[in-house]
């Protein structure tokens, strides 16, 4: 069976292209006129234009939706063409909207949860002076991701692509008066940057494949075009291109009766009564999954699926390259360096871009290509490998942190490391599923922390917290709700965590296809799971049980802080308080979500059905996934989810032992210990492995070193030429002045003189004596005579 | 030996010259004016000889008898006229040097 499921036709849907261009104009107005409306009219401006333009946005989403869910399966597909796009030698690309239950899910998410995040912040960054630049920026963002994802080719989603980095940058340095901010930006780009090339490489790698049938010369012969893709086939070979292809196909060559336009069985030459010329490459998802389902036929003689690449296989080039981009932009390693540092951004930002949303697009562009990774298990084998250890990694280090940003942040890094495990191995369902429920327990951990932080007078360190449920008691609630679901403990329905997480080690563990055995796999996940129940509650009880160890700070805090962040909201007393409600709501209404989307991956699980989510996305991956070779055992699967259980259960009470009330004295006395098994291990953990280091010792500083290179460069050799130039110039232009004034003028003076040396001679005829004339007219005569004479005698 | 014309002619022409290095030579005025009346007189000398050897004692010969009484007629008038112009300079420059009197030089 061949991974790709036919799709008959779309159903055009017009409002599609408001989701992302309505934040888009909100982030105009804000941009060019937000500070105009804040004096005018107050912060209310600013944020009910920022929030009112995304919720409309999310309202038509869920129309959408509802819509999309009323097609037939084979259907199940809203789009809109907006205009040509780039229509360039054989490659076609449109500016269209493609929405279908993945696009679907994801746009929901961005919407809703970016809708959230919108109403928090007016509660946040309430005092902040910047105010109207910073819902311009989210709103921007908004409008980035929602082009990533609602893109129905690849050129449209890297443009989205590209804008959520920037936004990315922009909200991470956003109070870039502190260098810190601005470097950490900084360094958030650069590194998606990287990623970027990866992405564009891959993407030119997939155009230049997908023309092989037809790029040999367009004559008759039998490495032409006609030979290849577009010939007409052999008796019983059919051809498949997607049904909208074909229907795009028709109209473009006038039109193709009624009979031609049954699906299966099709033949080329019945299809198209017109030359053929070499069709235009499109980098639609929808073509290229044609594409490569047509060229499962095998009949096709240099089809994708076989063709190399200086040795390589080319869908192995492809897929590794698209995965670079996605390591930049969800970092993975070895791209994940940013993400902790981008910490340094609003905690509103760290919850919208660094935990739901934008590190999410690699996810999803796995996810989206489906059909690309599905043929290549090597691809997926690096996927798959790269996905375990970030997750295993990354939870190392998140155990030894003590900013409590700085745990999430790590968090963020292992569980999008799960994501890639599960589409890396073809579960494609189980890591979109993931990626749904980390978006709402992350952003809800994440605006939770930021709740604590702004109630402990931005203190961000855990050592100096504790004892906040007694202060703190809606935020106290809603982060253990996001503890529970995040560290995969089935208490009721509340840990959607626990099914996804669940669905793709046990997918891991039976995955047959990979290169390596799919056991080793699941065991950096398990571990990595164990590790993560244990920072989590790790963190849980260091920040919200005990006793308050933070200063007390008696006097009003505005003289002793910098105007980098927002300032106090009249604070009387040291005391950690509970948020205001536009922040609190939004922690409950996030935490409420957390019940649906936990069914939505349980039910019917008990009897034995495909969860609801996974039937959701079928659609969309089902029969790449079902194109693998899967283990089934359904006792496996039991004892695997059953150890997974007591392995949560028992780093959840392993941290509560350890950090409950900050009754036990074995952090302390291990943070003391001076042997060296447990001082080097926690030095270098707690160093982050020393990855930054590393890279700024083999990147940075040689970046610099190459860059005092070509300044020596440009000095020297650059600068001598022209300087050199210029020094020829002067020494022509002295010579010149040589010759002018020596030779030149000499000449000029020469002549001068010899007028005047002639006139000096011929002055001395004029002797004023008449005897000296009349000599002269007589002799003249004379000769004169002599003359006649001589000439004329005969 | 038989005296022909080119005697007459050869002597006329010496006495021309000798007229002629006494004018350019001389700074006395008054001796310029005796070049002047020896060249004339030997223009004469020219008119006489060619009258008695060219025209021998035809009519024609008159003409070279006549004009010389003209020529010394005129000699006589012109020693007069330039005398009195030597007086004049020499009532000017007291001297009658024509190396002295150059005014006209510049």
């Amino acid at each position: 069976m061949h991974p790709t499921a036919e799709l008959t036709h779309t159903t055009q849907f017009s409002l599609l292209w408001l989701i992302p261009v309505l934040p888009l104009i909100g982030a105009a107005i804000n941009g060019m006129f937000g500070k105009k409306l804040m004096n005018r009219f107050g912060k209310a401006a600013n944020h009910s234009i920022a929030i009112v333009l995304p919720s409309i946005s999310f309202i038509i989403t869920v129309v959408a939706f509802i819509k999309m869910m009323g097609l037939d399966e084979h259907a199940r597909v809203l789009s809109q063409n907006l205009f040509p796009f780039l229509h360039v030698g054989l490659l076609d690309a449109d500016l269209a909207f493609w929405f279908d239950p993945l696009s679907g899910t994801l746009t929901l998410v961005v919407t809703g949860i970016g809708t959230l995040i919108h109403v928090y912040s007016m509660g946040y960054m309430a005092d902040d002076k910047s105010y109207p630049r910073f819902f311009a920026y989210l709103n921007l963002f908004m409008a980035s991701m929602l082009t990533l994802v609602l893109g129905d080719n690849l050129l449209v989603m890297f443009i989205g692509w590209e804008g959520v980095g920037l936004c990315s940058y922009l909200l991470i340095s956003f109070w870039f008066t502190e260098n810190a901010n601005a470097v950490a930006g900084n360094k958030a780009f650069i590194v998606n940057r990287v990623g970027d090339f990866g992405f564009i490489m891959g993407m030119a790698l997939l155009f230049w494949g997908m023309m092989g049938g037809y790029a040999g010369s367009l004559g008759t012969g039998t490495d032409s075009y006609e030979a290849g893709y577009w010939k007409a086939p052999a008796d019983h070979q059919t051809a498949h291109i997607s049904n909208i292809e074909a229907d795009e196909l028709c109209k473009q060559y006038g039109g193709c009766t009624g009979a031609m336009k049954t699906t299966a069985g099709r033949t080329l030459a019945e299809r198209f009564n017109a030359p053929r010329q070499a069709p235009p490459t499109s980098l639609r998802f929808d073509a290229i999954r044609a594409r490569i389902g047509a060229d499962q036929e095998a009949w096709a003689e240099d089809s994708i699926n076989t063709k190399t690449f200086m040795g390589v296989p080319l869908i192995v080039l492809v897929c590794i390259f698209l995965f670079i981009g996605a390591t930049g932009k969800s970092a993975q390693i070895p791209l994940f360096v940013w993400l902790p540092d981008a910490m340094a951004g609003p905690t509103p930002v760290s919850a919208l871009i660094h935990a739901a949303t934008m590190v999410t697009a690699g996810v999803y562009m796995v996810a989206r290509c489906n059909f690309l990774f599905s043929i290549s298990p090597t691809a997926m084998t690096v996927v798959a490998l790269v996905g375990a250890a970030t997750a295993l990694f990354a939870a190392t280090i998140g155990l030894f942190q003590y900013d409590i940003k700085k745990v999430l942040a790590y968090s963020t890094v292992s569980q999008l490391g799960y994501m890639f495990i599960g589409v890396g191995v073809g579960a494609y369902w189980a890591g979109s599923y993931h990626l749904l429920n980390h978006a709402i327990f992350k952003a809800l951990l994440f605006l939770g922390s930021g709740s604590v932080i702004l109630g402990c007078h931005h203190n961000q360190d855990m050592r100096k917290m504790g004892g906040l449920k007694k202060y703190m008691p809606l935020t106290h609630w809603t982060y253990f709700a996001g503890c529970i679901a995040i560290t995969t403990a089935p208490v009721f329905f509340l840990a959607n965590g626990f099914f996804s997480k669940d669905e793709i080690l046990w997918k891991a563990f039976s995955a047959n296809h990979l290169l390596v055995p799919g056991w080793t796999i699941w065991l950096l996940g398990f571990v990595g799971a164990g590790l993560t129940s244990f920072y989590m509650w790790r963190s849980y009880y260091m920040t919200f049980t005990g006793e308050y160890r933070g200063e007390a700070r008696g006097h009003g805090h505005g003289d002793d802080h910098a105007d980098a962040h927002a300032d106090s909201h009249g604070h009387h007393g040291g005391e950690p308080h509970e948020s205001p409600r536009s922040m609190t709501w939004v922690l409950v209404a996030l935490a409420a979500l957390i019940i649906p989307t936990g069914i939505l991956g349980m039910w019917p699980l008990v009897f034995h059905n495909e969860p609801l989510f996974e039937q959701l996305l079928h659609p969309v991956m089902g029969a790449a996934t079902a194109s693998l070779d899967w283990m089934h055992s359904v006792t496996a699967e039991g004892i695997l989810a059953g150890a997974s259980v007591v392995l949560a259960l028992g780093s959840w009470f392993f941290a509560r032992a350890m950090y409950k009330d900050a009754k036990s004295e074995v952090p302390a006395r291990l943070l003391a210990n001076k042997s060296a098994w447990v001082r080097i291990p926690h030095k270098i953990i707690y160093n982050k492995y020393f990855v930054d280091e590393l890279y700024d010792w083999a990147v940075v500083r040689r970046a610099r070193q190459l860059s005092r290179i070509l300044f020596w460069f440009d000095q020297k050799i650059i600068d001598g030429l022209v300087n050199f130039t210029g020094f020829l110039g002067r020494m022509v232009s002295a010579i010149d002045g040589l010759i002018d004034s020596l030779i030149v003028d000499g000449m000029v003076n020469g002549v001068a003189q010899i007028f005047a040396a002639l006139g000096n001679q011929v002055r001395k005829l004029q002797t004023g004596r008449i005897q000296t004339y009349l000599a002269g007219a007589i002799v003249g005569a004379l000769l004169l005579v002599l003359v006649n004479f001589a000439l004329f005698f005969e | 030996m038989t005296v022909g014309l080119e005697h007459f002619l050869v002597v006329a022409a010496l006495l021309f010259g000798i007229g002629f290095y006494t004018v350019v030579t001389r700074k006395n005025a008054v001796a310029i004016l005796m070049g002047v009346e020896i060249i004339l007189n030997a223009a004469n000398l020219n008119f006489v000889a060619f009258s008695r050897y060219a025209w021998g004692g035809t009519p024609a010969a008159l003409a070279g008898q006549v004009i010389p009484v003209f020529v010394i007629m005129i000699a006589a008038a012109e020693a007069a006229v330039g005398l009195a112009i030597v007086l004049a300079i020499f009532s000017n420059w007291r001297t009658i040097d024509t190396g002295v009197t150059t005014s006209l030089r510049d």
